[in-house]
């Protein structure tokens, strides 16, 4: 029971539900379930993109580029719908998958084959991939009524009360909770954040775990990219801009530790969601929209914070590591 | 993982020199130039290069305290958000009528006092340095979206304008002669100091330097102090250069500046780097960007060649050394 209560989850539910009780107190309308179940579908491209990011940052790395990814698989299956409007959503879904996946083991590839830093090859494939789209459409937009009604339709379609998008959130949150708990592969993305040598002793290939969490990082921004544009219905160089950070962000919240094999796909859930509530409750108790980035930013510094007590171990130190010296 | 041999017989000094990162990267800006020469015939004109320089002067001021921090393991992704918040204290002074001697001093206060956060953070909380500061990142920028929201801050004095506009002889641009001074003053600070050589210490091993008697947390707090002054200082002429102040401003410079000190070699890990190798990538970046511009190139499609240079000239020499080594 200390331990439940202990664990950076319980103290994260903690949190948003004083939040949202805080919330609640002077407009009880945005605790009603309604509205509830909408921030959660507005939250769901966050939860689909932080899972990603926090398998990447599990081991070791970081992904930079999965804003960039979201713009450009979303441009690219665009244009594929008005080039065939006819093609049915089953196969742009697949497309916007593959080729997201084709981005992320890009990145991995340098990542794994050439050992360039991850932070160095994703600043460079987020500009990279964000031209590209440029190059595609010279800088046009791609506007709601250019696409398909089906194209558009899939993302709101309600499917036992809920949109599609929040089932296909609720779907990734338990299809990664399998595979990081349960799989081989989810035990390797941990042993080879948290402690590389060891885990190549064990016999995994830490280069090869590193570009199958960005092969699983791009292919989530790619499905993530075709959901965002078509529920938004519109597509344009600038989507999702800066949105890396964010995604860092609701990990760091979330409790993914950014030195690598810590964290769990509930926090970045959680992490997500505390992000999502903030966003959302904003204009209803009458906080300016512009208050909104410094409020995050805090977040993340006294999420980083409250991490790193977690993280102390006790006892008495005898040999001080430099990072903690002064 | 890396298995280092000793070589037989030692490189001589000169054919070191040769083999540089540095003298390859002056290969490169030789080539560039060379080729907007022949590309436009309007690149060959004093005050055009003179303009030129404007495209890099003020990043690359910041580049410098930059490389110091990553030389020493860290890194400074706030810098940009600094620049905006340095830029609305001085906006906000300047219309309550302060003068330009006020608004220099509260800029750099700013860019102090930014730093400052950034390094108690790390250095007193031995938080890790890439989540603290894309934490204040968003802070320091959302405060200057709160303060200013959509509106502008205009009305500078006029002898404000001469950081950014003014001309110290002929076609040589104030700015350009305060990037020069700074560029020595860390060249020598970097190269030819007791600090610079615990700078290299601590990157290579922060816990052996500790035992070696550095202080490291302190010299990584005046790091971070410096790169907030840095940014301070940037913002002062941006400021000045652009006569206005909108939270956006400087938006993305964090990674271009990033950039420009990988480009200029040094090792993104920490351990190594060095200052004229951060000059040289200054004008390699300033000089594609404005041959770019000069041929109608548009600014993102400028972004995908930074992005493609950032990369290849990392992948190139280790595509190189796998090739030979076969």
């Amino acid at each position: 029971m200390t331990k439940l209560l202990a664990s950076r989850e319980a103290l994260l539910m903690l949190a948003i539900a004083v939040l949202l009780g805080i919330i609640a107190w002077r407009f009880p309308a945005f605790v009603a379930p309604s509205n509830l179940f909408s921030v959660f579908n507005d939250t769901s491209p966050l939860i689909l993109l932080a899972i990603g990011q926090m398998i990447v940052i599990l081991t070791k790395c970081i992904d930079l580029s999965v804003a960039a990814n979201l713009a450009l698989t979303g441009m690219v299956v665009s244009l594929i719908n008005i080039a065939a409007p006819g093609l049915s959503v089953f196969f742009i879904v697949l497309i916007a998958i593959g080729f997201g996946t084709l981005l992320g083991m890009f990145n991995g590839i340098l990542v794994w084959k050439l050992a360039i830093p991850p932070i160095v090859v994703t600043l460079g494939t987020m500009t990279i991939f964000r031209g590209i789209i440029f190059l595609l459409t010279e800088g046009k937009w791609v506007n709601s009524h250019e696409m398909s009604d089906s194209f558009k339709s899939v993302p709101r379609t309600d499917l036992l009360g809920l949109p599609i998008l929040s089932w296909i959130a609720i779907s990734a949150v338990i299809l990664f909770t399998i595979v990081m708990t349960r799989t081989s592969l989810g035990r390797a993305f941990y042993a080879a954040g948290g402690n590389p040598h060891a885990a190549t002793y064990a016999g995994i290939n830490v280069g090869k775990t590193q570009f199958w969490a960005f092969t699983i990082s791009g292919a989530i921004a790619g499905l993530t990219g075709y959901l965002w544009v078509s529920r938004f219905a519109v597509a344009y160089v600038d989507v999702a801009a800066g949105f890396e950070l964010t995604v860092v962000a609701a990990c760091v919240i979330g409790g993914v530790s950014i030195m690598g094999g810590i964290g769990t796909v509930f926090g970045a859930l959680l992490g997500a969601l505390f992000l999502g509530i903030i966003a959302n409750a904003l204009p209803v108790v009458n906080i300016s929209p512009f208050a909104q980035m410094a409020i995050s930013g805090g977040a993340i510094i006294i999420a980083v914070i409250l991490n790193a007590q977690a993280n102390r171990t006790p006892g008495r130190i005898i040999l001080k590591k430099a990072e903690h010296a002064t | 993982m890396n298995t280092r041999s000793i070589p037989d017989r030692l490189q001589s000094p000169l054919e070191r020199k040769l083999k540089s990162w540095e003298s390859l990267l002056l290969l490169v800006a030789i080539g560039i130039f060379v080729a907007n020469s022949f590309a436009s015939p309007y690149f060959l004109n004093a005050w055009n290069l003179s303009d030129a320089t404007f495209n890099f002067t003020e990043k690359a001021m910041i580049a410098f305290a930059m490389a110091l921090l990553i030389i020493s393991g860290e890194i400074d992704l706030s810098v940009a958000s600094i620049i905006a918040l340095a830029s609305t204290a001085m906006g906000a002074a300047a219309q309550v009528g302060i003068g330009t001697e006020g608004l220099v001093l509260i800029g750099l206060a700013t860019g102090l006092v930014c730093g400052a956060f950034n390094g108690v953070l790390v250095t007193a909380l031995g938080l890790p340095s890439i989540v603290v500061t894309i934490g204040t990142m968003s802070l320091f920028r959302g405060i200057s979206f709160i303060i200013l929201g959509d509106q502008a801050y205009r009305g500078y004095p006029s002898d404000f304008a001469f950081f950014g506009q003014g001309y110290v002889w002929w076609v040589i641009s104030f700015e350009f002669v305060l990037f020069a001074i700074i560029a020595v003053i860390y060249g020598v600070f970097l190269h030819m100091t007791n600090f610079g050589r615990t700078v290299y210490a601590i990157g290579n091993n922060p816990t052996g330097a500790l035992f070696s008697g550095i202080r490291v947390g302190r010299v990584k707090f005046i790091l971070f102090l410096l790169t907030g002054l840095m940014s301070g200082i940037a913002a002062i002429c941006l400021t000045s250069r652009l006569g206005s102040t909108r939270p956006s401003i400087a938006t993305g410079w964090e990674l271009e500046i990033v950039t420009m000190v990988v480009l200029g070699g040094v090792n993104i890990l920490g351990g190594s780097g060095s200052i004229p190798g951060v000059v040289i990538a200054a004008f390699v970046m300033g000089l594609v960007t404005f041959g770019l511009g000069l041929l109608n190139v548009p600014g993102i499609v400028m972004s995908i060649v930074i992005g493609g240079l950032l990369i290849s000239v990392i992948a190139l020499p280790r595509l190189w050394t796998m090739w030979s080594a076969r």
